[in-house]
């Protein structure tokens, strides 16, 4: 994740080919087993084993429809998949009553590819939505943390009054940041961080991104095409293929790992094992 | 020869089985909204929004349907009523058939116009853009959170903008009957009162409040349930505003027929 995350690295050690031995020792933050998902007849997750040790920055990687974005709906409670176990800490939150599993979502931030914020709310409310709602905070209280939360990603207080409408795309996406640290969640997720941005403005939010995970002491996964952006924020990854990881190792590795399809996938290589389907 | 016969009726079972699921989900959507109105948290802001959103801004539109509705109601009844010398029973046509009918549904197929619309392009431009995923994972219900709000908004709102358009239909006929058809103020007012009775001003406001929620419900329903980009949430409206029309119009009648079938 950052240079001096040595402990995360400790932790997350890394194999090709194979879960982390520290994380098999100790109870995975999430751990996804035998995980499967279809819309109609297309089998979307095909059995997906996944474990993400506390803490540790996760990367999953895979081409368009590969599956990334269903695996983190599903872990998020916004698909529900159809077999399989996804256990938080331990716990299946597959068989949680609804109230339960709701309220795990406290402990949850996301950033979403567009940023998804709420254009019918100024900026401040939107980085305190969450505060908000549940009634945790006065609204002057609220203001004050989005504030505090917006200098974390490198905006003014000024930025708080502005719909988002009116905000650059990098703008946007540290706005959308600032939101999933707010509540000091323990774990976040980012899909696509740096889709959209110029690779100035990529590097910038990676680096926000590895700050605030890393001032949270929070579990980080992110799905993403960009390579580099990969490197930055992972300190594991995972690749999926046609609906199941292939392969789980370190982020550094990318490129030159020994798996072919990683290494097709990290270099953009044309020829290799991944070919493209171009009709379904 | 087999399949010829078959394939209409299969496509009329495929066609019931898709209808019977539509309204089976537009209701468990309008059972899950409902209920959520009854349990915390609730958020009172959003409602306030909603009920200024739809009693505020349509007034305008609402108003105006209805003061030229009534002029025109006048008219027409003169016209027609002039023949059979029944010229005095124009005040009393006028406020009945308003404050039962034309009042609840033209201003309620104004409202289905603005509010179902633009109900529908606001949620589903939130669904589209992951607004209301990114809701749920900031602990928020969606339906608490956009859905219930302007169901209790639009169904509060309506019998409210209802019975102003009623006045300002009697209003109009009133402008017409001394203006240009040479009533006597005083008589045309006694005359609307002396034939108005209280049902027909409630059974105005019930229906008003159920063609309320009709609207909220289908443009919600169908914004929350829009998919495919721009071209889903066009589709939406669209589909908010006929929908609602129809329903507006089929309700009138079932509602006519508990209030006053003899």
């Amino acid at each position: 994740m950052s240079p001096g995350s040595d402990d995360r690295r400790a932790q997350a050690e890394p194999s090709t080919g194979g879960l982390n031995r520290t994380a098999m020792a100790t109870t995975p933050k999430i751990r996804m087993r035998g995980v499967r998902k279809a819309f109609g007849g297309k089998q979307v997750l095909d059995g997906v084993d996944l474990d993400v040790a506390a803490g540790q920055g996760m990367v999953i990687l895979g081409g368009s429809g590969s599956g990334k974005s269903v695996t983190i709906k599903c872990i998020l409670g916004l698909i529900e998949p159809d077999e399989g176990v996804i256990e938080i800490d331990g716990v299946n939150v597959l068989k949680l009553p609804r109230r339960e599993r709701e309220a795990l979502g406290d402990r949850i931030g996301m950033l979403f590819q567009n940023g998804a914020l709420f254009d019918s709310l100024p900026v401040w409310e939107n980085v305190c939505f969450k505060l908000l709602a549940q009634n945790r905070i006065t609204r002057a209280k609220a203001r004050d943390r989005a504030v505090e939360v917006l200098a974390q990603v490198g905006l003014a207080a000024t930025v708080g009054d502005l719909s988002p409408a009116e905000l650059s795309g990098g703008m946007q996406k540290r706005v959308a940041l600032a939101r999933a640290i707010a509540a000091q969640p323990d774990i976040i997720f980012f899909d696509e961080p740096t889709t959209g941005l110029d690779p100035i403005m990529g590097a910038v939010i990676d680096g926000l991104i590895v700050d605030c995970v890393q001032r949270l002491g929070a579990t980080a996964v992110s799905i993403t095409h960009d390579m580099a952006s990969a490197r930055r924020i992972g300190e594991t990854a995972a690749m999926i293929y046609k609906g199941r990881i292939v392969w789980t190792g370190p982020a550094a590795s990318l490129g030159h790992s020994g798996n072919a399809m990683v290494d097709q996938f990290a270099n953009g290589e044309r020829d290799g094992p991944i070919q493209m389907e171009l009709r379904r | 020869m087999a399949a010829i016969l078959l394939d209409p009726l299969a496509a009329i079972g495929r066609a019931t089985l898709g209808a019977c699921r539509t309204v089976g989900g537009i209701a468990l959507f309008a059972l899950e909204a409902v209920s959520h109105l009854v349990r915390p948290p609730f958020y009172g802001r959003l409602f306030a929004r909603a009920f200024l959103e739809v009693a505020w801004f349509s007034l305008p539109v609402v108003a105006l349907t209805a003061v030229f509705t009534g002029m025109v109601l006048a008219l027409q009844s003169y016209t027609g009523f002039a023949r059979f010398n029944a010229q005095s029973a124009i005040a009393s046509v006028v406020v009945i058939s308003l404050v039962r009918e034309l009042g609840p549904v033209l201003a309620a197929l104004m409202v289905a116009g603005r509010i179902g619309a633009s109900f529908a392009a606001e949620i589903g431009t939130m669904r589209v853009t992951d607004q209301i995923d990114a809701l749920t994972t900031l602990s928020t219900n969606p339906m608490k959170y956009l859905v219930a709000p302007r169901l209790l908004a639009a169904t509060i709102a309506l019998p409210l903008l209802v019975l102003v358009a009623d006045v300002l239909g009697v209003m109009g006929g009133w402008l017409i009957g001394t203006l240009k058809l040479g009533f006597v103020s005083a008589a045309y007012l006694k005359s609307t009162f002396d034939y108005l009775e209280t049902d027909d001003v409630v059974s105005g406001l019930v229906k008003a409040a159920v063609f309320g929620f009709v609207i909220a419900l289908m443009g919600t329903w169908c914004g929350y349930n829009s998919r495919g980009g721009a071209q889903g949430v066009g589709g939406a409206t669209t589909s908010a505003v006929v929908a609602s029309s129809i329903l507006i119009l089929a309700l009138d009648y079932v509602l006519t027929e508990i209030f006053f079938a003899q």
